[in-house]
């Protein structure tokens, strides 16, 4: 059952375009509709009719697989009509596309659409010629907001908060939207995050974000509740933002020596895909601190809180919406 | 012969004469003349009550986008936008399509501003379709009525070309006007680097890319001797560079736009479009900067960079998006605000705004000397008014300052005697 945080709250939010436009509250609301619905992935007919006769549009201008799979399930799980739709930015007319694209979609009266794309700023850009709502599945280098819930609901199953945590997040902050959300919302979430990696890939004034920026990985894991790699993209060698993966994995991958500077209960995470040997060792990210597959878990859950979230799911219903 | 014209009453601020006073303006046959000299009975008379009449407007860095990107400005849209702001002379950038780096581009572009409603002044470019590999025929250009020289926007890499550029521009006496950008440092960014641009996941544009430039082309106008002036500065670091510069004696000036000295890198929060330019809106302290070194003579003028977009290039993603906003009208309104704000007195914003790009082009106008041409703007310092973008004279809406309130502006802007904008 959803458990209201306060009495007269409601969610407001029609888009969710990155974790920076939702308060303590809605962080805490959307979690808690993740709970109740993470139970429904467990039974044997994963369905629920809440979200019956709702198109929901997956429009990806990047590919990817697990966050679309993950939307998608979290559609079909609530019975909603789901569609996929894979565009290249780079064989279209620049800038026309996305607009284009939108109107058109928009013809068809979808009810959500979830986007990705490589553009920072394109949900906004979306929701402005469109009637649906928007959920952002990842902008450019700035959000990714479902991530971010994902990771603050696995942290809270097993530390049950996030108040004074000390979050380690190490790898390449600077091109990283999960980075930048975890940060946000770990942050307003009353946790401490610290960042670590070489300084290439600490964005500018990311300490005016609330985190604290550590040049010694060692300092950033020390008694850290939770330590998170970051995915490095294999192409970052050639923007000489690192001379090497070798080189890289020797300072900051995670290894088990290096968690053993952490708290004993230590959690680690990684939003996937992994680079096993890059920037985690394969023992680490099988060991038995690993989380990582309870996050994609998680995702799943948190995906249908907020689809149903933005079509107004809370109003006089509970979370396990027979109908609406 | 035609009537002569009275502007009667006005605050006549002119620098170039000291002046500061209530007075008479008379003007005939598109001069300013001395009232003994002429039949005063047959005169129109405007009654300015106190309004301020100054040498007309001039800026000296804008995009008229013709030839080639007539959807977006012409000669014409371009010159009654820049006439409804205040504007008698506009020096045109090189970056239409041809790019102006022969002299029949030149001639062209003069051409089509003979019957408009401002002087237009060509600035060439340093190097053939400002690809900066060889360069252009200075020589031709300027006979052809070009003024000064630039690759605005696609800045010279070659340090040893822009070298030659300088002294073979000394040899036609052209000044070299430089958009300072490190582009490899530059390269990929949309906004200043700092705290929005890693809020927004926008790539940054270090305030080291303008200065570093800044500080190569200083250095060449030194081992030259040429003459050079910066365009639209934006960040402290170059203005000390500059105000180092002129202590030194070396012959450069410079210029900033009004969106540099109002709005800050705040302004792109949302993903704003119309806050996107090359250079960036930079920080407070940058900002603010900008405002002492208005005052202080590191910068010598006030430059729109009017940069007319169509939606198409703007009303996209943010990275995607085109630099440059549209400036003529909103320009000495925002500059008034710093008179308002005692940042700089009536004087000094004529000064910035016409005398001195008058001088550094070495063009006419700047003055209301006895003699002169009738090149004239009166300005009402108290009016208000709301800008719409949507009724600009300028065929693009790309501004962010649609819908401000805003105080003070051009009601009376005249051209050789000629009443090219009236809103008394």
């Amino acid at each position: 059952m959803v458990e209201l945080t306060q009495q007269d709250y409601q969610f407001q939010h029609k888009h969710i375009f990155g974790i920076e436009q939702l308060s303590v509250a809605d962080i805490s609301h959307i979690i808690t509709t993740a709970r109740s619905f993470r139970e429904i992935s467990s039974r044997p007919i994963k369905k629920v009719p809440t979200l019956r006769g709702k198109t929901i549009v997956n429009l990806f201008f990047e590919p990817s697989t697990r966050t679309r799979l993950s939307f998608e399930i979290a559609a079909k799980r609530m019975s909603a009509d789901t569609f996929n739709i894979s565009a290249s930015t780079s064989s279209a007319t620049k800038g026309e596309t996305l607009i284009d694209t939108a109107r058109n979609i928009q013809a068809m009266n979808p009810d959500v659409i979830i986007l990705r794309h490589s553009s920072s700023g394109a949900p906004q850009l979306l929701a402005r010629y469109i009637e649906a709502s928007v959920i952002n599945a990842g902008d450019g280098a700035h959000e990714h907001p479902s991530q971010g819930l994902l990771d603050m609901m696995t942290v809270i199953d097993h530390k049950g908060h996030l108040d004074g945590l000390k979050i380690a997040i190490i790898g390449d902050i600077a091109h990283s939207r999960v980075a930048l959300s975890d940060i946000i919302g770990f942050t307003r979430m009353g946790a401490h995050v610290h960042v670590a990696g070489p300084q290439t890939f600490i964005p500018a004034h990311i300490s005016l974000l609330g985190a604290t920026v550590c040049s010694d990985v060692r300092d950033a894991v020390r008694d850290a509740d939770v330590v998170m790699a970051l995915r490095i993209q294999l192409e970052r060698q050639n923007d000489s933002l690192i001379p090497s993966l070798r080189e890289y994995s020797r300072f900051f991958g995670v290894s088990r020596n290096l968690l053993d500077l952490a708290k004993e209960d230590v959690i680690v995470m990684h939003p996937g895909p992994i680079n096993r040997g890059v920037e985690l060792n394969p023992d680490v990210a099988d060991g038995g601190r690993s989380v990582i597959l309870e996050q994609v878990t998680n995702g799943v859950a948190i995906r249908m809180a907020l689809l149903y979230l933005v079509l107004g799911g809370n109003k006089g219903n509970d979370g396990q919406g027979e109908s609406r | 012969m035609s009537k002569a014209i009275q502007l009667k009453n006005g605050r006549i601020i002119d620098p170039s004469q000291k002046r500061d006073e209530i007075a008479d303006l008379w003007i005939k046959d598109g001069m300013i003349v001395d009232h003994q000299s002429i039949d005063v009975k047959d005169a129109d008379i405007y009654n300015l009550d106190g309004r301020w009449i100054v040498p007309g407007l001039i800026d000296m860095h804008v995009h008229l986008r013709e030839p080639g990107e007539e959807y977006k400005e012409t000669i014409e849209s371009g010159c009654r936008a820049a006439a409804a702001g205040g504007f008698t002379a506009v020096a045109c950038m090189p970056n239409t399509k041809p790019v102006n780096d022969n002299s029949s581009v030149t001639r062209f572009i003069c051409e089509q501003a003979a019957l408009s409603s401002a002087r237009v002044y060509p600035v060439g470019a340093i190097s053939q379709e400002s690809n900066g590999e060889k360069l252009a025929e200075y020589g031709e250009m300027k006979a052809a009525g070009a003024v000064a020289l630039t690759d605005d926007g696609r800045p010279v890499i070659d340090s040893r070309l822009m070298r030659r550029a300088m002294e073979y521009a000394s040899s036609h006496e052209l000044l070299i006007m430089s958009h300072a950008e490190e582009v490899s440092l530059s390269k990929g960014g949309c906004m200043h680097e700092g705290e929005v641009s890693t809020r927004l996941g926008l790539r940054g544009i270090p305030a080291a890319a303008e200065s570093i430039m800044v500080f190569r082309e200083i250095a060449l106008a030194e081992l030259t001797g040429a003459r050079l002036h910066i365009s639209h500065v934006s960040t402290e670091q170059a203005l000390a560079l500059i105000g180092n510069a002129k202590a030194r004696g070396i012959r450069v000036t410079a210029e900033t736009a009004p969106h540099y000295f109002t709005l800050t890198e705040l302004a792109v929060l949302g993903y704003n479009t119309h806050a996107k330019m090359n250079p960036p809106l930079r920080t407070e302290q940058d900002r603010q900067a900008i405002r002492t070194a208005l005052r202080d003579g590191t910068l010598d003028a006030i430059a729109t960079d009017h940069a007319p977009h169509s939606i198409l290039q703007k009303d996209v993603e943010f990275n995607m998006a085109a630099n440059g906003i549209v400036g003529l009208e909103t320009s000495l309104s925002l500059s008034l605000a710093l008179v308002r704000e005692g940042v700089i007195d009536p004087a000094r914003l004529v000064q910035l705004m016409s005398c001195a790009p008058a001088a550094i082009l070495g063009v006419a106008g700047g003055s209301l000397r006895i003699g002169g041409v009738a090149d004239v703007t009166v300005v009402d310092p108290e009016r208000q008014f709301t800008f719409f973008a949507e009724k600009s004279y300028s065929k693009s809406r790309n501004t962010p300052f649609d819908g401000w309130k805003l105080q003070g502006k051009a009601v009376m802007t005249m051209l050789a005697g000629r009443i090219t904008y009236q809103d008394l």
